[in-house]
């Protein structure tokens, strides 16, 4: 379980987080919405150690991880995947894999992985992590990587950013899988109403706090009101 | 003529040309400090000494496949200043690998220098792979300077993939590859080079596309660290129909300094000409992303550099 405990963060005089208290409980899925600006991928990135909070505290297993570095909370068993996928020259789908797997995996191992994410295999095992890849297929190895990561807790911030119609519709069938094959937490950040249907609690963020959190056949009607008064539009973008 | 090979002589090799001396087939021509060390030709590959000057002829015979020449370099003699024409005579329709290279093993204070003076004839239709790593070692602080020159001929569509490493040992070098390409030949150079320390390395690229659908790719990937200085030039000159694609990227670390010179001249309405140069720091993100995956910072960023050079 990851626990967020009074935490306050602010920059430039802007209180972007405000005092916020959260709870991820394990096998769940959470989605984490709200307008842009509201301060959920600050949060994220507070979860992972890219940033560091002005106040307050992040329990992991009931371990304080506020102070950790980065790769020491990946190593506890949080993953996290980037709004736009990270480009490397001169790395492949199969060194990216290899690194995140931490050893040298054989070809069909990684294929299977590749395979799970609609990627036909032989086309990118040699193909450079750059712009030669589509923003879909950036998105779709990121997600075999965390899905071979495994890890216990991971964090996916807006993953349909970005990505083509095709490649979302790809996408939820991805989410619905790992949903449905995987005890681990994941948390993801998102607009879409098509995400937000995967989760098992919403939580809504208002300008640096939680407006509103709780199962997502209590807050999702709440929120679909909303997206028609204007606020939301359907597919999620304000 | 003693030409069983000591350990450095095995160490150097394996570093630039990736071969176990004793299990060497084909043809060769091993240099070691200024002289002949040990050849083999074959019934299609024929290497004579130069009469003339130091160095040696590679005749390759037409329609010569999927064979591949060795010759390397090694210098061990402190002090020595070494100096080298080979020539490659490729016959028509050939397809070769040509695997060259050199090491320098240097525990003096005294300088070790080695300028190899390569020109290829490539012949109609014939197509070469030419690998040429550099390496230098030892305890000394003797410099270790590599100074290669390149000249090609490209005849009619003929092509030649050239692909040069330098990351390590090397003092200073100055890089030098003109080339002249006739009708619908290509010529793709890939160079990765890393310095470190106070190492300074200078390539100078000039093609010359003077045939018609005559095509050149030169991609530069190089990482400075320390206080090393790297110079990058790339001279195009498309005198017709013909394409280039001239790519440097650069990593830059520490206090070190690299500078890319571009130059692309269309000197025909229909030469499409292209240069990209980037420099920069290993990226935030690429550091924080590998991070994430449970890599400590130094590992992330071995790995970067690790890709960015393989």
């Amino acid at each position: 379980m990851l626990e967020i405990k009074d935490v306050c963060f602010s920059r430039d005089g802007k209180d972007i987080l405000k005092n916020i208290n959260l709870k991820f409980e394990n096998n769940k899925v959470i989605v984490i919405t709200g307008a842009n600006g509201s301060g959920k991928s600050t949060l994220a990135k507070i979860i992972m150690g890219i940033e560091k909070p002005d106040s307050g505290s992040i329990y992991f297993n009931g371990i304080d991880i506020t102070n950790m570095k980065i790769n020491e909370r990946a190593n506890l068993g949080i993953g996290f995947a980037f709004q736009q996928p990270v480009k490397f020259k001169g790395i492949t789908v199969e060194d990216i894999l290899n690194i995140t797997a931490g050893k040298k995996l054989n070809r069909s191992e990684i294929c299977q992985y590749l395979s799970d994410v609609g990627l036909c295999t032989k086309d990118y095992l040699t193909r450079e992590l750059d712009s030669n890849l589509s923003g879909g297929e950036l998105k779709r190895i990121e997600i075999a990587m965390l899905a071979l990561k495994n890890s216990e807790f991971t964090l996916f911030d807006e993953p349909e950013a970005g990505i083509d119609l095709w490649s979302f519709n790809s996408l939820i069938d991805i989410f619905e899988n790992m949903k449905n094959n995987t005890k681990n937490t994941i948390v993801i950040i998102s607009h879409q109403e098509r995400i937000l249907n995967i989760a098992d609690e919403i939580v809504v963020f208002d300008n640096g706090s939680i407006k509103e959190i709780g199962k997502k056949s209590k807050v999702l009607p709440k929120l679909l009101i909303s997206s028609k008064n204007g606020r939301y539009t359907k597919e999620g973008n304000e | 003529m003693n030409s069983t090979p000591n350990e450095v002589d095995k160490k150097i090799l394996k570093k630039i040309s990736n071969i176990d001396i004793s299990k060497l087939k084909g043809a060769y021509n091993i240099r070691k400090d200024g002289k002949l060390f040990v050849r083999n030709t074959t019934p299609t590959i024929n290497i004579v000494s130069k009469k003339d000057k130091d160095g040696i002829d590679i005749i390759i015979k037409e329609n010569t496949k999927n064979e591949s020449v060795h010759i390397p370099v090694i210098l061990e003699k402190e002090g020595l200043n070494d100096t080298v024409y080979n020539d490659f005579h490729i016959g028509e329709n050939a397809d070769v690998t040509i695997i060259a290279g050199c090491g320098i093993h240097n525990d003096s204070h005294k300088k070790s220098e080695h300028d190899g003076i390569h020109t290829f004839y490539v012949g109609k239709n014939a197509k070469v792979k030419y690998i040429e790593n550099h390496y230098g070692e030892g305890t000394g602080d003797g410099k270790n300077v590599l100074n290669p020159t390149t000249i090609i001929y490209l005849e009619e569509g003929a092509t030649l993939e050239m692909e040069t490493l330098q990351i390590q040992g090397v003092t200073s070098t100055i890089r030098t590859t003109k080339a002249y390409l006739k009708n619908d030949s290509n010529l793709v150079i890939k160079e990765k080079i890393m310095t470190t320390d106070s190492q300074e390395a200078t390539t100078d690229f000039y093609v010359e596309l003077n045939g018609k659908n005559s095509s050149t790719h030169v991609v530069s990937r190089s990482i400075a660290k320390d206080g090393s200085k790297q110079q990058f030039s790339s001279n195009i000159q498309g005198n017709t129909k013909c394409f280039a694609h001239v790519e440097c990227d650069a990593i830059v670390m520490d206090d070190a300094k690299v500078v890319a010179i571009p130059r692309i001249d269309a000197n025909n309405v229909e030469a499409n000409l292209i240069h990209e140069a980037a420099i920069g720091k290993i990226a935030g993100e690429q550091l924080i992303k590998l991070m994430s995956l449970g890599l400590s910072e130094k590992q992330a960023e071995k790995e970067i550099i690790n890709g960015f050079l393989k």
